[in-house]
């Protein structure tokens, strides 16, 4: 077990690490000079350019800034917003809390209808599997912004349950905010749950294990407790990890389509105005948070499967 | 006569029911896109103010939008650039992804072993926001999303094929091949290429409709295609007519995104050979189809499986 955390943290710091260069380093091989963005289209003298050139350390080379920048990151100092002055860490903390919310919501209603549906569907062979089946092979081609669209002109627009942009005062009214984004993030989700779980589940439901139990007599709930869903579990457990990683990419659309003020709507502005120390510190934030979840599935499914552990490796 | 219904019948056969509807779906999009000034009833982007958010009617079959441009001659201008943009990408990464593919297949080894580190690496950058970096980069436009997004399918589709390629790589009659003297490019190329294609043409079809996804989703956030270019995923972001309650405007873009996208994932699964689930069959619902990798190329957790 300790080896497979030791192995896993060092595949996750090194695609953290190698990732961080390629985010730092493509923004600077931007066509156009970085401080161009601050002087607009004023043409500046010369000492004016190389004063802020020399403010933000663009007169020193990429690998000494890089690793100035480096260091910063991990000692918690994201840089200052070209754009606003503010500092990064400042504008990022204020939606980080959003999008967390967000993504939580995101996947407890993916856990609750992404199993449910799958199950059903496995249980029940036939009719209600058809029907489970072909819900989700539409919703799994249905887009978040399309998903979006839909929610806002029938819950805010025709119905005005929930507020078709923007967040509420509070908690609740957070939440509230939340609830329409959340469920549009879900759909494509849901369905791709749902058929993980659907697989998995009828995969063991056909082991011969499964099925002399169920002949030795066995009350049919503990052999689908202990026999069947335990063995399903690893699947089902990689695919919420994957989901989770793929909801905080998918917050770049969603959060821009009901303006949340998230870190994806904060992305999608950032890059618009060009403001790159923004850009690099919420990207960076992404691909963690994204890295973080792919690898927390493997090591949960670990935790839960024994076989794997032996093995050593998950991969 | 005779000849066209023998055709008819082998591609039910092949295709089956959902996949010969969804190829003949497909179809129905692809002419609409390329003969779009032949069959679009108006000029995509004349506007008239007095037609303004105007219901369907004999001018304008669909109605028009808020500054009252036709609807249908949008949805089928915007066809067009919502297909030539994955089209690209697929063929891009393809054109990339299927040599390095091969090359992963056929040494094994370290050489395997690096172009997996590489994959995995592509992979920890999610498609959207390698796209958005790059637009952070070169400004908006459909040229860096494009690039981007090649960049981001290559492992997705390579890794398919050199599995695929993999298992070729393993039968006889590659030793054979290669035991006559045969180079390792004829071999590969005429060989085991030509047996996977089944494979790679299905595959392509599904990320196609990805693709199509990442790059609506993009031309939605302003990202790609630029505004007054009609593109389904610009249409869908007309939050003005879906405020003021002409949600039609922006549910029929969005309805074809998702039924192309349906189509094309269908038809992969079913060119590549996947067995539909039960319910797709003709008479009795099957007893689980389980396919070991779900709905085709989803499953990404077998990423870098080789190393």
């Amino acid at each position: 077990m300790a080896r497979l955390l030791l192995h896993r943290l060092g595949g996750l710091l090194t695609t953290l690490f190698l990732s961080s260069v390629v985010i730092y380093g493509s923004l600077y091989l931007a066509p156009g000079s970085p401080e161009n963005v601050l002087f607009g289209s004023r043409s500046p003298s010369a000492a004016a350019r190389a004063a802020v050139r020399r403010r933000l350390h663009l007169d020193q080379p990429l690998p000494v800034r890089y690793w100035d920048w480096l260091t910063g990151v991990l000692h918690g100092d994201l840089g200052t917003s070209m754009v606003t002055g503010q500092p990064v860490a400042d504008r990022v903390g204020s939606g980080l809390g959003n999008t967390l919310l967000l993504v939580v919501m995101t996947m407890i209603l993916v856990v609750l209808f992404g199993l449910a549906m799958g199950l059903t569907a496995a249980l029940l062979p036939g009719r209600v599997d058809g029907v489970v089946n072909a819900l989700t092979s539409v919703s799994v081609t249905v887009p978040s912004f399309v998903a979006s669209a839909l929610l806002i002109s029938v819950f805010a627009v025709r119905l005005g349950w929930f507020p078709a942009s923007g967040l509420g005062q509070g908690f609740g009214g957070r939440v509230d905010g939340l609830v329409l984004p959340a469920v549009a993030l879900a759909i494509l989700s849901c369905g791709f749950l749902a058929r993980v779980t659907r697989n998995a589940v009828r995969d063991q439901l056909e082991r011969e294990h499964v099925q002399t139990a169920l002949v030795r007599g066995l009350p049919r709930a503990v052999v689908l407790r202990s026999h069947v869903l335990r063995n399903a579990l690893p699947p089902i457990i990689t695919a919420i990890g994957l989901l989770t990683a793929g909801t905080f990419a998918s917050t770049l659309v969603v959060e821009s389509a009901f303006a949340v003020p998230g870190i994806g709507q904060l992305t999608i502005q950032s890059v618009a105005q060009k403001d790159f120390p923004v850009v690099q510190a919420v990207a960076l934030l992404l691909v963690a948070a994204f890295v973080v979840c792919n690898a927390a599935g493997d090591l949960i499914q670990a935790v839960v499967d024994p076989r794997l552990r032996e093995a050593g490796s998950t991969s | 006569m005779n000849r066209m219904k023998f055709t008819w019948t082998r591609l039910n056969k092949a295709l089956g029911r959902s996949g010969t509807l969804s190829l003949a779906f497909l179809t129905v999009v692809v002419l609409a896109a390329v003969l779009a000034p032949l069959v679009a009833p108006a000029d995509p982007n004349q506007s008239s103010l007095l037609d303004a958010y105007a219901g369907p009617s004999g001018a304008h079959l669909l109605g028009a939008d808020g500054i009252g441009r036709d609807l249908l001659s949008r949805l089928i201008f915007g066809a067009r650039t919502s297909l030539l943009g994955p089209a690209l990408v697929v063929g891009v990464s393809l054109l990339l992804g299927i040599p390095l593919a091969l090359l992963a297949s056929w040494y094994g080894g370290w050489v395997d072993g690096v172009i997996a580190r590489v994959f995995d690496l592509v992979y920890a950058l999610p498609g959207l926001l390698l796209a958005v970096l790059t637009v952070a980069l070169f400004g908006p436009g459909l040229t860096p999303a494009v690039v981007a997004l090649s960049i981001a399918y290559i492992p997705f589709l390579a890794r398919i094929v050199r599995a695929a390629a993999r298992q070729q790589r393993v039968s006889p009659y590659v030793d054979a091949l290669a035991v006559q003297g045969f180079g390792v490019l004829r071999i590969t190329v005429r060989h085991i290429l030509r047996n996977i294609v089944p494979v790679v043409v299905g595959q392509a079809a599904i990320a196609f409709g990805y693709a199509l996804l990442d790059l609506a989703s993009l031309s939605y956030l302003g990202l790609a295609v630029q505004a007054p270019t009609s593109d389904w995923g610009v249409m869908v972001s007309d939050s003005d007519a879906l405020l003021k309650g002409y949600w039609f405007q922006v549910t029929a873009p969005g309805v074809l995104i998702v039924l192309t996208v349906l189509a094309l994932t269908v038809l992969g699964a079913r060119i590549s050979g996947e067995k539909p689930p039960g319910y797709l069959r003709r008479g009795r619902p099957a007893r689980a189809a389980s396919a070991p990798v779900d709905a085709a190329g989803n499953d990404r957790t077998t990423v870098g499986a080789a190393a």
